[in-house]
C-alpha cells in the first residue's frame, strides 16, 4: 500500500489493490513471451482497432461532445495503422539492437505495470495507441481515462483486451478503472507496483504524475506558434493551417494557436483564409471573443469551448458569421495576459499577428512559445532555409514542423518521417523527461550488454633506421638545399660534426647550430627556429644525446608550425588516441629530421617524446606525439666509442629500464615485447663489456642497438612506475636520469611482481601478467628457477649483480643524502611521482603509500646479489641467445 | 521414530493449475512435504500464479514445506516479479 494513502475506504483500496495485483501477475507472466508471440498478438489488435475506428469515434463524440466524428475516426486509424506500420518490424523483446563493431547489445526489459491516464480530447485514439505499445513491449496497463470520456475509453480497452487475450496475451494485461476519483489516481500513482505513469492530459494530470515520485511520461498542453514568412507558399500555408486547426475541431494540442505573418503578405494571407471559409474578426469581435472563450480569472481557455465548431463558438460569443465558417481568426497586438487569445485554444479560434520584420516575427513566436508552449510544437512556413534554421534555434519545441500542418504533422508519419504518436514529449521546458514523440522505446527498460573490447593498438617507428658501424654513410641518400646540424660543443670539438659533414651529398649547404648539452630551454629553441628560418632549412640533423635530439624535435615543430602552443601541446592525457589537444597538421615549412644518437640510452632518435624547460617561467614541458618522431634515425656506434664509463653505465641502465618497463606495461603487445625482450638480452650480454672495455666495438654496437630497440618498445608501450620515481627523485636531488632509474630498478621489479593492492584497468590484458613476464625474461636470460617466484627472484638478483658490476651506488644513502633530508623530501617525492604520467601504463596501480615504501627501499638499498650470481653461474652454459 | 516421505508430483505443461491444486489437497491431507517437479514446464499462465498463491497460503497455514524442483529461469523470474519465490524452496 502506498505510504501516504489518500482518503479511500478499505473496500476501495482492496478493489484497487486487486487491479494492481492482477496487472502485476499479467506483467510477470508476459516476461516469458518471445518477439514472435508478441507480434502475433499485435496485428489482430491493430485490425480490430481499424475495424472499430468509426464505432469508437462515434462513442467518443456522443460521450464527450467534443470534436468531429470523421476526424476522430481518422485519429483511431492513425493510432492503429500508422503506429503498426512503425512498430511491426521493430524488435522489442530480447536483443533489440546490436552493434557488433562496438561489442554492444541492447536488450529489452519490460517495465511491468503502467498506469496510463488518457485525455478527453483524443480518448479512444490514445487508448488504442497505448494498448498497441504495451503489448508490443510486454507490459500490463491500468487505464485511468478522463472521467468525461470513461465509457468510450473502456470500450476501446475492452476491444483491445479481448483481441489480445484471444491471441495469447496474459489475462489481466489491460484493465480500465471504472468511475474513479482523483484519490484513486493518487493511490495508484504512488503504488509500489506501478512501474511507470504515462499521463496524457491537462497540466493538473501531468503535474500529479511527475509529483508522484514515480518515473513518468507526462505529456501536457502546448501553445503552438506559427510563423508565415514572406517567402512561403501562401496557398499551401493557408490550407495547411486550416486543415490542422479544424482537425477534430482543434483538439490536438499540437495544433496552431497564434499565426505570426510578415507585414508584406499579411493582408493577402488573411484574404486567402477568408476565401477558404475563415471569419476574420474585427477589433471589437476579437475583443469579445477573447473575453468569452478565455477565462479572465485563470487566463486559460474555457473548457466548454474545447473541440466545438467555429460557428457554434461564434453563435455563443455573439459574432455573426456565415453558416459554414470553419475558423475564427482574431488579430492580436501582443502576447500575454493582456492579450487573452495568445494562449492555447483547443478549438477553431486562431490568433494572428502582423510582424514588421523577421526579427519581430521571431520574437513574437518566442513569446508565444514561452506562454505555455515550451517544448511542445511550433510551425514555420518559409522557403528561406536561413529563416527556418533561425526559427528552429530560437524556438524551444520538441517538434518544429516545416511547411506542413502542425497537428497532423506532429502526430508523425503523415506529413513527415517522425515517429507516429499520440503523446508529445515536451522536454524540460514542459516539465517532461523527453522531447520525443513517445513510442515503444519509452515503454522499455533498455539494458546495455557491453562486451569487453580490445582497443586498437599501434606500433610506430621512424620511416628509416640505419644501424651498425659507419651507418652515417647513409646520409649520402638525403639531398638537401639547406641543412642545419644541431649539436653540442663537445661533439663539435671531438670531430663528430666533421664526420657527419663528410657523408652529406656534395654541395649541400650546411650550417651548424651549437646548443648546450642540457635539457633545452625555450630560448635555445627560439634561436634554433630563427636559424632554420634564416637558412630556409629543408633538413635538420640532430647529432647528440637526448637533449640535443629533443631540442631539434621541438625546433622542427615550431619551424613547421609556428602557431603551435608548446604549453598547450604539453597538456597531460590518459590515452593518446583520445587526447584533447591535437598537434598541428598544417605546416608552413617542411624539414626532414635526421637523428644521430651519441649515447646509448634515451633512444630519442626513435621516440615521439621531447622535453624542454622554460627557466624564466619555471616550467618543464614534456611533449609526446608521433609527429615528433624523427624521419630518419642513424644508430652508428662510432659516435659512442668515446663515451665515459659513468655515462656508459647510466645510459645502459636507462635502456634496460625502458625495456623492462615496456615489457610489463599494460600497453605491451607482441610487437613491443619482441623489441623489449631483445633489448634486455643485449643489455645483460653486452653492457658489462661496453663498460669494462669501452673500445670493444661489438659491445658498443650492440648496446647502441639495444638502446634504440628498447626505445622502439617504450615508444609504443610506454614506461612505468620506475620512471615516475626516477623523475621525481632525480629532479629533487640532481641525480642523472639513468642513475636514478638504476637505484629504483630492483625494488620496482619486486614490487610489480607481487600481487597488486590495486589492479590497473587494462582492457587489453586478460589477467595480471607482470610476474609471468618477468619470469619469461628470466627464462630468456637463462637464469633457471622452478617457479615464477624463483624466476623473479633470480631476475632481481641478476639485475642487482649487473648494477654492482657497473659500480652503481647500492642505495640512495650511498649518494650522501642523509636520512633526515630524505625523510623531509619523501612527501613531495611521492606526490611528484604520483603526478607523473609515466606510471599510467605500469601494470600495478601504485598507491601513494606504496610509492613512499619504494622510495625507502631505494634509500636502504639493494641486496648483495649472491643469489643471482649463484643462479647465473649455475645456468651459464644454458644461456640461450634469442 | 517414523519418517514421512515427501509427496512427489510431476507437473505437466498443460496441467499446471491441476497439479498445484492436487498439491494443496495433499497438504490438507497432512502431507509433511510436497515436491513439485516443474522440469517439464516451460511457461506458466496467470491462472497458475493464482494457484501457486493459494498453495503458498495453504502451506503457510499447515506449516509445511513446498519444494519446487526444476523450475526454469524464465519461470523463476515470473515468480520473482509476482513475489512468489519466498514461500517455496527451489531445488534443481
Amino acid at each position: 500500500m502506498p505510504k501516504s494513502a489518500p482518503s479511500l475506504d478499505e473496500e476501495r483500496i482492496a478493489a484497487l489493490e486487486k487491479l494492481v495485483s492482477q496487472a502485476r501477475t499479467a506483467a510477470a507472466v508476459f516476461t516469458q513471451y518471445s518477439q514472435e508471440d508478441v507480434d502475433r498478438i499485435v496485428k489482430p489488435m491493430v485490425l480490430a482497432g481499424l475495424k472499430q475506428a468509426q464505432y469508437l469515434a462515434r462513442l467518443a463524440i456522443e460521450e464527450t461532445k467534443i470534436g468531429v466524428l470523421e476526424d476522430k475516426a481518422i485519429k483511431n486509424m492513425v493510432a492503429t495503422e500508422f503506429v503498426y506500420n512503425y512498430v511491426k518490424d521493430k524488435r522489442t523483446v530480447g536483443a533489440i539492437r546490436e552493434f557488433p563493431e562496438r561489442g554492444l547489445v541492447e536488450v529489452a526489459e519490460p517495465i511491468g505495470v503502467i498506469l496510463s491516464l488518457t485525455p478527453i480530447t483524443n480518448p479512444t485514439s490514445t487508448v488504442l495507441f497505448k494498448c498497441i505499445m504495451a503489448i508490443k513491449t510486454r507490459n500490463a496497463v491500468i487505464f485511468s481515462p478522463h472521467p468525461g470520456a470513461w465509457r468510450c475509453c473502456a470500450e476501446a480497452v475492452r476491444i483491445m483486451y479481448e483481441t489480445a487475450v484471444e491471441h495469447g496475451a496474459p489475462e489481466g494485461v489491460f484493465t480500465c478503472l471504472e468511475s474513479h476519483t482523483l484519490e484513486d489516481n493518487t493511490f495508484l500513482m504512488q503504488h509500489k507496483d506501478i512501474g511507470l505513469i504515462d499521463a496524457t492530459g491537462g497540466p493538473g494530470v501531468v503535474k500529479a504524475a511527475y509529483s508522484s515520485g514515480k518515473p513518468a511520461l507526462g505529456v501536457g498542453p502546448g501553445n503552438t506558434p506559427v510563423y508565415v514568412e514572406k517567402s512561403a507558399d501562401l496557398d499551401m500555408a493557408v490550407v495547411d493551417i486550416i486543415t490542422s486547426k479544424t482537425f477534430d475541431n482543434g483538439t490536438i494540442c499540437a495544433s496552431e494557436q497564434t499565426v505570426v505573418i510578415d507585414d508584406e503578405i499579411y493582408d493577402r494571407v488573411l484574404q486567402k483564409f477568408a476565401g477558404l471559409g475563415a471569419h476574420i474578426c474585427n477589433e471589437s469581435e476579437a475583443e469579445l471573443l477573447g473575453r468569452t472563450v478565455i477565462d479572465p480569472a485563470t487566463g486559460f481557455m474555457q473548457p466548454t469551448a474545447v473541440g466545438q465548431k467555429a460557428s457554434r463558438i461564434a453563435r455563443f460569443v455573439g459574432i455573426s458569421v456565415k453558416p459554414k465558417t470553419k475558423l475564427l481568426i482574431a488579430p492580436i497586438q501582443g502576447v500575454g495576459r493582456e492579450h487573452p487569445l495568445s494562449v492555447e485554444k483547443l478549438f477553431p479560434v486562431l490568433a494572428v499577428y502582423r510582424a514588421k520584420s523577421v526579427d519581430e516575427a521571431l520574437k513574437v513566436c518566442v513569446d508565444v512559445n514561452h506562454s505555455g508552449g515550451l517544448g511542445h510544437t511550433a510551425v514555420v512556413f518559409s522557403n528561406n532555409d536561413d529563416v527556418i534554421q533561425k526559427f528552429s534555434e530560437v524556438i524551444n519545441a520538441g517538434r518544429i514542423i516545416v511547411n506542413s500542418p502542425g497537428s497532423i504533422g506532429a502526430l508523425g508519419g503523415v506529413y513527415n518521417d517522425m515517429v507516429p504518436t499520440f503523446s508529445f514529449g515536451c522536454g524540460t521546458g514542459g516539465g517532461n523527461s523527453t522531447t520525443d514523440n513517445v513510442n515503444v522505446y519509452h515503454y522499455l527498460n533498455i539494458k546495455r550488454v557491453a562486451r569487453r573490447t580490445q582497443s586498437h593498438m599501434w606500433f610506430r617507428v621512424p620511416n628509416q633506421i640505419y644501424f651498425n658501424m659507419n651507418a652515417v654513410e647513409n646520409l649520402r641518400n638525403f639531398p638537401s638545399r639547406s641543412t642545419l646540424i644541431i649539436t653540442n660543443p663537445a661533439l663539435e670539438q671531438i670531430g663528430h660534426v666533421d664526420i657527419v659533414r663528410r657523408y652529406l651529398p656534395p654541395q649541400t649547404p650546411v650550417r651548424i647550430s651549437v646548443v648546450p648539452d642540457t635539457e633545452p630551454d625555450i630560448k635555445i629553441i627560439i634561436q634554433g627556429v630563427e636559424a632554420l628560418n634564416f637558412y630556409k632549412a629543408d633538413q635538420i640533423i640532430a647529432l647528440g644525446g637526448g637533449s640535443v635530439i629533443d631540442a631539434a624535435k621541438i625546433m622542427k615543430l615550431k619551424y613547421e608550425s609556428p602557431e603551435a602552443d608548446l604549453e598547450e601541446l604539453a597538456t597531460p592525457f590518459l590515452d593518446i588516441r583520445k587526447r584533447v589537444v591535437q598537434y598541428p597538421t598544417e605546416k608552413i615549412n617542411q624539414a626532414r629530421l635526421i637523428a644521430i644518437s651519441t649515447t646509448s640510452g634515451t633512444g630519442s632518435e626513435v621516440t615521439p617524446f621531447a622535453v624542454m624547460t622554460d627557466k624564466q617561467r619555471g616550467l618543464k614541458v614534456t611533449l609526446a606525439d608521433y609527429s615528433l618522431t624523427p624521419d630518419v634515425a642513424i644508430v652508428d656506434p662510432q659516435f659512442v666509442m668515446s663515451m665515459p664509463k659513468g655515462l656508459t653505465a647510466d645510459t645502459g641502465i636507462d635502456c634496460l629500464t625502458h625495456a623492462l618497463e615496456a615489457g610489463v606495461s599494460i600497453f605491451a603487445s607482441p610487437y613491443t615485447d619482441s623489441n623489449a625482450m631483445q633489448a634486455i638480452r643485449l643489455v645483460f650480454r653486452y653492457l658489462p663489456t661496453a663498460y669494462e672495455h669501452p673500445q670493444n666495438e661489438e659491445a658498443r654496437n650492440m648496446m647502441h642497438n639495444a638502446a634504440c630497440i628498447a626505445a622502439i618498445a617504450f615508444s609504443n608501450a610506454s614506461v612505468g612506475v620506475n620512471h615516475a620515481l626516477a623523475h621525481a627523485f632525480g629532479a629533487r636531488f640532481g641525480v642523472a636520469h639513468g642513475r636514478a632509474n638504476a637505484l629504483m630498478l630492483p625494488h620496482v621489479i619486486a614490487y610489480n611482481a607481487s600481487v597488486p593492492t590495486k589492479f590497473m584497468p587494462s582492457p587489453n590484458q586478460r589477467a595480471y601478467v607482470a610476474h609471468k613476464k618477468y619470469a619469461m625474461i628470466a627464462d630468456l636470460l637463462g637464469l633457471g628457477g622452478g617457479t615464477i617466484e624463483e624466476k623473479v627472484q633470480r631476475l632481481v638478483a641478476v639485475t642487482e649483480q649487473l648494477l654492482d658490476q657497473l659500480n652503481v651506488p647500492r642505495s640512495i644513502a650511498e649518494l650522501g643524502i642523509s636520512k633526515e633530508e630524505f625523510e623531509q623530501a619523501i612527501p613531495d617525492l611521492a606526490k611528484t611521482a604520483f603526478d607523473d604520467p609515466s606510471w599510467r601504463s605500469n601494470p600495478r596501480m601504485p598507491l601513494v603509500s606504496e610509492l613512499v615504501e619504494l622510495l625507502w627501499s631505494a634509500y636502504r638499498g639493494r641486496g648483495d646479489g649472491k643469489a643471482a650470481s649463484a643462479a647465473r653461474e649455475k645456468k651459464a652454459d644454458e644461456t640461450v641467445c634469442v | 521414530m517414523t519418517t514421512t516421505l515427501p509427496v512427489w508430483l510431476k507437473v505437466d505443461e498443460g496441467r499446471v493449475v491441476e497439479a498445484l491444486q492436487e498439491a494443496g489437497q495433499k497438504l490438507v491431507q497432512g502431507a509433511g512435504e510436497v515436491v513439485l517437479d516443474f522440469s517439464a514446464v516451460h511457461r506458466i499462465a496467470p491462472s497458475a500464479l493464482l494457484a501457486m498463491e493459494e498453495l503458498a497460503d495453504r502451506a503457510a497455514k499447515n506449516a509445511t514445506k513446498v519444494v519446487l524442483r526444476g523450475v526454469n529461469v524464465d519461470i523463476y523470474k515470473v515468480l520473482k516479479l509476482a513475489r512468489l519465490t519466498a514461500p517455496f524452496l527451489f531445488v534443481d
